[in-house]
């Protein structure tokens, strides 16, 4: 029986004072695997029920209530669904939903595009692979508020460097990205094309790569064109990667609050108030409460919705 | 066109089959040498404004060759009071080197600036929030991982569902919570948030680190008289060092990042610079070459971590689906 | 990994408490805007930490954010500011939201007389609530008003003068009525002087905040546009859509087509000041704050002059800006914040006020001989005190103000609608704001 035990815990690169003393001591102050698990995963429960559960319950009841946070002393009169109907029958949930489609649409799509090009020039054995890529990621791992900034700074038409490079290219005449309302949503855009690119390059690559080479050998031997390689074999391995990116970046765009708070603040002429950005001012601009909750419950039933297409799916896929 | 067999991949890659001839080879480079230039150059842009002068920030064509100053990052770190040409030159000589940088601005420096208070805010907030959210992570994605859960996929989807609210529509509830309780502008409430949508993070992505690690080690172990905790803290965490490695590099990068909520709910106390940064004012309109420099440093610890710890980059961004 | 754990935990521990010993000092945080006056009271506050050993730190937040940083403090019951110098436009939200604390009693205690001491249209618009009575909530601090600057140096140019004359029948020379401002404009819009291309003004168009309504108003004050009833300040109808408001919004958007630079749709007070400062407009509409900053610029300081908004049809009116500074009712240092506003009231501290670059408001400063003479902007923003207007102060006053943004924004850059549907959208969202909150139940 040591004889087991000691070749065992050596297999483990146990050191022999590692070994347990317990083990003659059999399992008298060990916690079940249940309680375990209750012990393990209690704490993410309880902490996340505390912060997003109870104020998304709490937002929900003050959606439907005339509630303003900065008038805490009127007495909070319930009024049932009329933040609702109004937000539905007002123009500007629509035109908050348009702004928001366009630049999730356009941004995703550009992101995607960009992306998987890339990918497959990339998806070659050179030197330096490691470090362009590490290059290539940066982007994404600063703050989009910052992001935002700095990006204004280039965009403005006074002193930024675009507006230069423009001119110096195109001779554009004085123009601003950011004050005309046709150019704004572009602008925003650009600049979340320009962070995330790098994210569906990475998954995208990451599919490339995974692609077994006997495929391509067979292919080779059915002797398939390459247009024909990419659709049969490349394209079906990349697709469920893809997919993931181009949900997830789906669902963060939905959601952009810095970057746009930062370029444009809503832009000229709410051209680029994104829902995000309405929510906040109706929450913390204008203070109704009752209002920007209701505002926040739209916009939360569209992610989540969203969302848990997501999860499935990438569970399906992490599962492969 | 012949066959090529496939090469010994580098670093265990392996690269496409389709070899193609040199030409479109480089070509293909180029362009990719082009996209990276594009990429990297509005961060280089940013880097060189700040350490230009005020004028030269604002300069008009913008200014690629100029004369360094170190004034963006003196006017990021006090708080300067301006005065007359007159008024300047009847001041005692300046003793130290960043008052002369100030003063040929015609400013004294009447204070220190609350950035590195804001800076180390952000530390503070992002470390504390970063080492809580994984150590929660760690257990829970194990649990969920070896553990009998009561509706596991329930459990799960809960946990990856608060991931994708909405931080301003989040911040709203919360901002009238931590009002009544009195945790509004304090560290113990920004930690808290932080680690609550860190969480959910951590627990997706350690779950694929722990799925990795073969079941038989703990069995074997448990076989030779480990309880399922020994199992787990001499055997199974070691083995996933690289994933909570990947896991805590994220987390902290998400934090660090973060803008809504220390926004909206923050202010003189708990006010991390990522809020900060873009309200430092100059002489009418934002000081450019000071939000260059805070933008610059806040970049720094980013920069460490990516290059400290690019062998994780790919596993965590792509959330444990790729084997990076 | 224990070792890294532990070692960063104990930084952390000490960071925090070195965070939460500062805040054991005797000082007092006092917020505003993050310009230049606020630099100038940092400077002036040095005297007050000489005579009370108490500490003054500054929480400046940009224009930009000002307004919703603040409210975002107050409204969640924040001590970030012991004294706060907020907006004329707050003083209503302050006093019966219960975040500034009635300092009319601390007033009559301590020999402090607004009425008698400083001038009427501050007292009236800076610490008076409600309207008209004898509660105080705030000291007034930095009078300010929407003025105009112009280049001098262009003005006097000979050719110019000549062709003006000949163009237009008069002299060249500040306008006195909104029609000479527009000619002005039009005159140098498009002109080359020096080599350059410049064009005729700078005016306020920024739809987020409250920039393009300040301009929009200092020009209805001058059409003699009220906002309500003389007697009734919740009788809106036909008054903020009468058809001298009409007027006035359309003359305002007329300007703004004819006579600004290109990109001029989204100016506020740094666009104004950057456009004029380098050199691109001939005429800048700004607040009185900027100007002493204005007369120091290496730029322009030497060759500009200053005029009071020019008035219409015998009306004369401006727009105020400016802030009164306010206790805060959730400081802990309510004691120390009731020195420091005592000790900015006193004439020899309001005196230096002025000469470091603020607008004092007390009377013993402005009637002084010396003050028409002691800068360049002195006499314009004496007269311009006289005639000053401001919009709503009523706690609802950010949702009468973002409508009016809204809808002039959309008006006059934006080209959409008429005058008068612009101005009935904002009577129509202003009477159901005050509808809410249960200003028409009898």
């Amino acid at each position: 029986m040591s004889n087991a035990t000691e070749s065992s815990a050596a297999r483990q690169g146990l050191r022999h004072e590692e070994r347990p003393a317990t083990a003659r001591r059999r399992h008298r102050w060990a916690l079940s695997d249940r309680a375990l698990s209750w012990l393990f995963i209690g704490p993410t429960i309880s902490l996340l029920l505390l912060i997003n559960i109870f104020p998304l319950f709490w937002t929900i009841y003050l959606s439907f209530t005339n509630y303003r946070a900065n008038i805490p002393i009127r007495p909070i009169r319930w009024v049932g669904l009329r933040n609702y109907t109004r937000i539905f029958e007002s123009n500007e949930i629509w035109h908050y939903l348009q702004i928001t489609a366009h630049f999730v649409v356009w941004s995703v799509l550009l992101e995607t595009i960009l992306g998987f090009a890339l990918a497959l020039l990339l998806n070659r054995k050179f030197r330096g692979h490691g470090l362009l890529s590490t290059l290539l990621v940066l982007p994404m791992l600063l703050s989009p508020a910052l992001v935002g900034l700095f990006w204004k700074y280039i965009f403005d038409p006074q002193v930024g460097v675009f507006n230069y490079i423009v001119n110096y290219l195109l001779n554009a005449g004085s123009f601003s990205m950011l004050s005309n309302p046709h150019l704004a949503p572009w602008a925003v855009v650009a600049v979340d094309v320009w962070m995330w690119t790098p994210f569906i390059m990475l998954l995208c690559l990451a599919g490339l790569q995974s692609v077994p080479d006997a495929l391509y050998e067979a292919a080779e031997i059915d002797r398939a064109s390459r247009w024909q390689k990419f659709w049969a074999v490349t394209f079906p391995h990349v697709l469920p990667l893809l997919s993931i990116a181009v949900l997830f970046r789906a669902m963060e765009s939905f959601k952009v609050f810095g970057l746009v708070m930062q370029l444009t603040g809503g832009g000229p002429g709410g051209a680029t108030e994104l829902m995000s950005v309405a929510v906040k001012r109706a929450a913390f601009v204008t203070w109704k409460t009752g209002w920007g909750a209701a505002l926040a419950i739209v916009m939360f039933v569209i992610v989540f919705g969203a969302s848990a297409v997501f999860v499935r799916y990438l569970n399906r896929v992490s599962q492969r | 066109m012949t066959e090529r067999k496939l090469k010994v991949p580098l670093s265990g890659r392996r690269w496409s089959a389709i070899e193609s001839p040199v030409g479109v080879r480089r070509a293909a480079m180029a362009v990719v040498l082009v996209y990276l230039v594009l990429t990297l150059a509005p961060i280089g842009w940013i880097v060189l404004t700040s350490f230009k002068s005020e004028s030269d920030a604002i300069a008009y064509p913008p200014k690629t060759l100029f004369e360094p100053s170190l004034v963006g990052y003196v006017n990021l770190f006090t708080s300067r009071t301006r005065l007359t040409n007159k008024q300047v030159k009847e001041l005692p000589p300046p003793d130290t080197w960043y008052e002369k940088v100030v003063r040929e601005e015609n400013m004294v420096i009447s204070g220190e600036s609350p950035f590195l208070g804001r800076f180390v805010n952000s530390l503070i907030i992002a470390i504390v929030s970063t080492i809580v959210s994984v150590s929660l992570g760690v257990v829970a994605a194990y649990a969920f991982v070896r553990l009998p859960v009561v509706g596991k996929d329930d459990q799960l989807f809960f946990i990856l569902s608060t991931r994708f609210m909405p931080p301003v529509a989040v911040a709203l509830p919360i901002f009238l919570m931590y009002r009544q309780v009195g945790l509004s502008d304090s560290y113990l409430g920004m930690i808290l948030l932080y680690t609550a949508f860190n969480v959910s993070f951590a627990v997706w992505l350690l779950k694929g680190f722990f799925a990795d690690i073969p079941k038989e080690y703990e069995e074997a172990a448990m076989v030779d008289g480990y309880t399922r905790l020994q199992a787990f803290f001499r055997l199974v965490l070691p083995n996933a060092k690289a994933g909570i490695a990947a896991t805590t590099v994220f987390c902290l990068i998400f934090a660090w990042n973060e803008y809504t909520y220390s926004l909206l709910l923050t202010s003189r106390h708990a006010q991390t610079a990522t809020p900060y940064i873009p309200n430092i004012v100059g002489y009418g309109g934002l000081d450019w070459s000071a939000v260059a420099a805070g933008t610059t440093i806040f970049l720094i610890p980013v920069m460490v971590f990516t290059i400290l710890l690019r062998k994780y980059l790919v596993r965590g961004v792509t959330f444990g689906a790729v084997r990076g | 990994m224990r070792r890294i754990i532990t070692g960063t935990t104990c930084l952390l521990l000490t960071l925090m408490c070195l965070g939460s010993a500062s805040a054991q000092e005797k000082s007092i945080t006092v917020g505003w805007a993050a310009w230049d006056p606020a630099n100038a009271l940092m400077e002036l506050s040095k005297d007050f930490t000489k005579k009370t050993g108490i500490q003054v730190h500054g929480e400046f937040i940009p224009w930009p954010q000002f307004q919703q940083k603040v409210f975002t403090v107050l409204n969640s019951h924040g001590d970030t500011f012991d004294v706060l110098i907020g907006d004329s436009q707050w003083i209503g939200s302050g006093a019966e939201y219960g975040h500034y604390v009635e300092l009319s009693q601390f007033f009559k205690n301590n020999g402090i007389d607004l009425k008698k001491d400083f001038a009427a249209g501050p007292v009236h618009y800076y610490a008076q609530w409600p309207k008209g009575s004898d509660h105080y909530w705030g000291l007034p601090t930095e009078g300010d008003a929407v003025g105009w600057t112009y280049r001098k140096d262009w003005f006097a140019k000979p050719e110019l003068k000549k062709a003006f004359k000949q163009k237009y029948g008069y002299e060249l020379a500040p306008p006195k009525t909104w029609k000479q401002l527009k000619d002005i404009g039009e005159f140098f819009q498009g002109r080359t002087i020096d080599g350059k291309k410049v064009y005729g003004m700078a005016i306020y168009t920024k739809r987020p905040g409250d920039g393009i309504s300040q301009g929009v108003l200092s020009a209805m004050w001058s059409w003699g546009v009220s906002m309500h009833a003389p007697d009734d300040p919740y009788d809106l109808q036909g008054y903020f859509n009468s058809d001298e408001a009409v007027d006035a919004l359309k003359f305002y958007k007329s300007l703004y087509d004819c006579c600004v630079p290109p990109g001029s749709g989204d100016n506020y007070m740094e666009a104004d000041l950057d456009a004029y400062t380098s050199g691109q407009v001939a005429m800048a509409m700004n607040f009185f704050a900027f100007f002493p900053g204005i007369s120091r610029n290496p730029n322009v300081g030497d060759v500009t002059g200053y005029f009071v908004t020019p008035g219409h049809d015998g009306h004369h009116g401006t727009q105020l800006g400016g802030q009164g500074m306010s206790v805060v009712s959730y400081s802990n240092k309510k004691k120390w914040a009731k020195e420091y506003v005592k000790w900015f009231s006193q004439p020899e501290v309001q005196k230096k006020w002025w000469e470091l670059g603020g607008y004092s408001t007390r009377k013993s400063v402005l009637n002084d001989p010396g003050f028409d003479d002691s800068e360049p902007y002195a006499k314009a923003f004496k007269e311009s005190m006289k005639i000053v207007k401001d919009f709503w102060e009523t706690p609802n006053y950010g949702e009468l103000l973002d409508t009016a943004q809204r809808h002039f924004n959309q008006y006059i850059v934006g080209g959409q609608g008429t005058a008068k549907e612009a101005l009935d959208a904002i009577v129509r969202d202003w009477h159901d704001s005050f509808e809410a909150l249960g200003k028409y139940d009898n």
